[in-house]
């Protein structure tokens, strides 16, 4: 009675109710499958699975490779974010929507588009190829497929915070005697930072778990060329659950910890813009 | 206050001084301008004019041959039920979810958005593992699920449900910000005018937040239809039965049918440049509303 009186608007325990247990049963019992699963392996048994050779140069890959695309992705995500929001030139509209091409393209479509270029007689690759540049069936492959799905995430957290970046802070620091150089480094970097920080870290969770466009690319050779998300793949062909459990826990609980990570960076962000 | 200023600052000298000191020089912006360009040719252009010159390489004749395949048929007859299937099953969700959280207060809300949000943190093969774990032959429920004669994993319903999974956030995470935005005065008033709740809805909460609802299903359905990952893991890979249009390319790029392959995936390229257009116009009509 005491709770009919203080929602006014109907429908509180109809879609609370309908959210909490569509989120239980999509999202948080087959999330739980995998952590009790891996509970039911013994400790050495877990720590065999998930820290062979083959698994930690597929980790070593995996977090080396998505590290540098979203390296790549913070310096060239900066300069695509500041010339869209600052500079006019013709087709910017245009070029602004193409940005979110690889949240649009399916990653299977980007996979065989990215190893059709790269290949020996692809359009890119065959300029590559007398370089001694190999990028199909290589790591380099791996990044290259890597920075494409990630390309996004910079530009798209950057964007905002420079359009509310008044061109009047720079106007202080020049009238102030700094010169271009000292006002970006002094007056844009610091506010920047955070949003920098938080697309770069949604670029590498991202490129954690990336699969459909990176198989194509990678040749997929154990040892060499082998991202996690295709050695849990492999593990679940040769019906081998519990090692592929094992190991997506280990991939799960990084992604988790990252989250946090971004939780915490954009908290960080607002304390600058009150957004 | 602050614009009469600055409209009486810009007439003073100095000021347009420091406006152009404060500026990037010309040889800066347009060498910014071409790194920038550059990077997008080489990591978004040029992928995307290699599905269409793949495609039609051979000539129109071999492109169009290649969606007289059953398989391809049944392909893309796979993709349009499960999106048909998983969009509004989201719709109603991501509805739900935001009525609940933007029209009531209640103790745990943050971490509820934090829960919805989850799925996109999980690995696109996870995703599809984890199905596998509850309705598998060896998983939770399979022994049952055999019993009954019910199958699951490596047929269409784990596709429909892994396609859910990596969908679950799109309309939700649009819609709680627009319609937590727009405050609930609006509905309290129709309350007190004695509409009843469906109403309320359909004449209030909806004309508010439609195109923040149309973006989330955009997004949605392009991701529903593309998904690879999380259905590749569940589907078993039967032709012509459990392909979807993202597995079949598979299957067909594997067999190195590459006129076929990049035919069907030239479709999927051109539904995410359908889906990136009506972003773009439903985002410039926002503002456009937003600046009214």
């Amino acid at each position: 009675m005491a709770r009919r009186r203080r929602f006014v608007l109907p429908g509180f325990g109809l879609s609370l109710g309908f959210t909490l247990a569509y989120l239980g049963i999509i999202v948080l019992l087959p999330l739980s499958a995998a952590f009790l699963k891996t509970a039911g392996m013994t400790w050495s048994g877990f720590w065999a699975a998930t820290t062979s050779p083959r698994v930690l140069a597929a980790y070593r890959l995996t977090f080396g490779a998505s590290l540098a695309a979203g390296f790549v992705n913070m310096i060239f995500g900066l300069i695509v974010a500041w010339v869209l929001v600052r500079y006019a030139f013709p087709g910017r509209r245009l070029v602004d929507s193409l940005v979110d091409l690889p949240f649009a393209l399916p990653t299977a479509v980007a996979g065989i588009a990215l190893t059709a270029l790269y290949a020996p007689n692809g359009w890119i690759g065959h300029w590559l190829e007398p370089l001694g540049l190999h990028v199909v069936f290589t790591r380099l492959g791996v990044f290259i497929a890597l920075t494409f799905i990630g390309l996004p995430f910079v530009v798209r957290t950057l964007q905002p915070v420079l359009e509310e970046l008044e061109p009047q802070f720079e106007e202080a620091a020049a009238s102030l005697g700094a010169n271009r150089w000292q006002t970006a480094w002094r007056v844009l970097f610091p506010e920047i930072l955070p949003p920098l920080l938080t697309g770069f870290a949604l670029a590498f969770a991202r490129a954690l778990g990336e699969y459909g466009s990176v198989v194509f690319i990678s040749g997929n050779m154990p040892m060499r060329t082998e991202i996690v998300p295709l050695l849990i793949i492999t593990k679940l062909e040769q019906y081998d659950y519990s090692g592929a459990t094992a190991i997506a826990v280990v991939m799960l609980v990084a992604s988790f910890v990252l989250l946090l990570l971004i939780n915490l960076l954009q908290k960080w962000s607002r304390r600058f813009y009150h957004v | 206050m602050a614009a009469a200023t600055a409209s009486l600052l810009a007439q003073t000298d100095p000021r347009a001084v420091l406006a152009r000191s404060a500026r990037d020089p010309a040889w800066v912006r347009w060498s910014l301008i071409a790194v920038a360009l550059l990077f997008l040719g080489f990591f978004l252009v040029l992928p995307l004019a290699a599905v269409f010159a793949e495609a039609l390489g051979h000539g129109l004749a071999a492109y169009f041959a290649s969606f007289r395949d059953p398989d391809a048929l049944a392909a893309i007859r796979l993709t349009l039920l499960t999106a048909a299937i998983a969009v509004p099953a989201n719709l109603v969700f991501g509805i739900a979810a935001a009525w609940a959280i933007a029209k009531f207060s209640f103790p745990g809300k943050s971490l509820l958005i934090t829960l919805i949000d989850l799925p996109f943190a999980v690995s696109p093969v996870i995703s599809g593992l984890i199905y596998v774990l509850v309705f598998g032959a060896r998983g939770w429920f399979g022994p049952w699920l055999i019993a009954h004669n019910i199958q699951i994993i490596f047929a269409v319903p784990g596709i429909v449900l892994a396609t859910i999974f990596v969908t679950f956030p799109f309309v939700a995470r649009e819609l709680i910000p627009v319609m937590q935005a727009q405050g609930t005065d609006e509905e309290m008033s129709a309350v007190t005018l004695g509409a009843s709740g469906w109403q309320i809805f359909r004449r209030v909460t909806l004309p508010n937040i439609k195109w923040g609802l149309l973006y989330g299903v955009i997004l949605c359905n392009a991701r529903a239809m593309g998904e690879f990952g999380a259905v590749s893991v569940v589907s078993g890979h039967i032709r012509g039965e459990t392909d979807t249009m993202p597995l079949h390319i598979e299957i067909l790029y594997n067999e190195y049918n590459f006129t076929a392959a990049f035919a069907v995936a030239s479709l999927l390229a051109l539904l995410a440049l359908v889906t990136l257009a009506l972003k773009t116009i439903v985002e410039w009509r926002h503002q456009r509303l937003g600046r009214a």
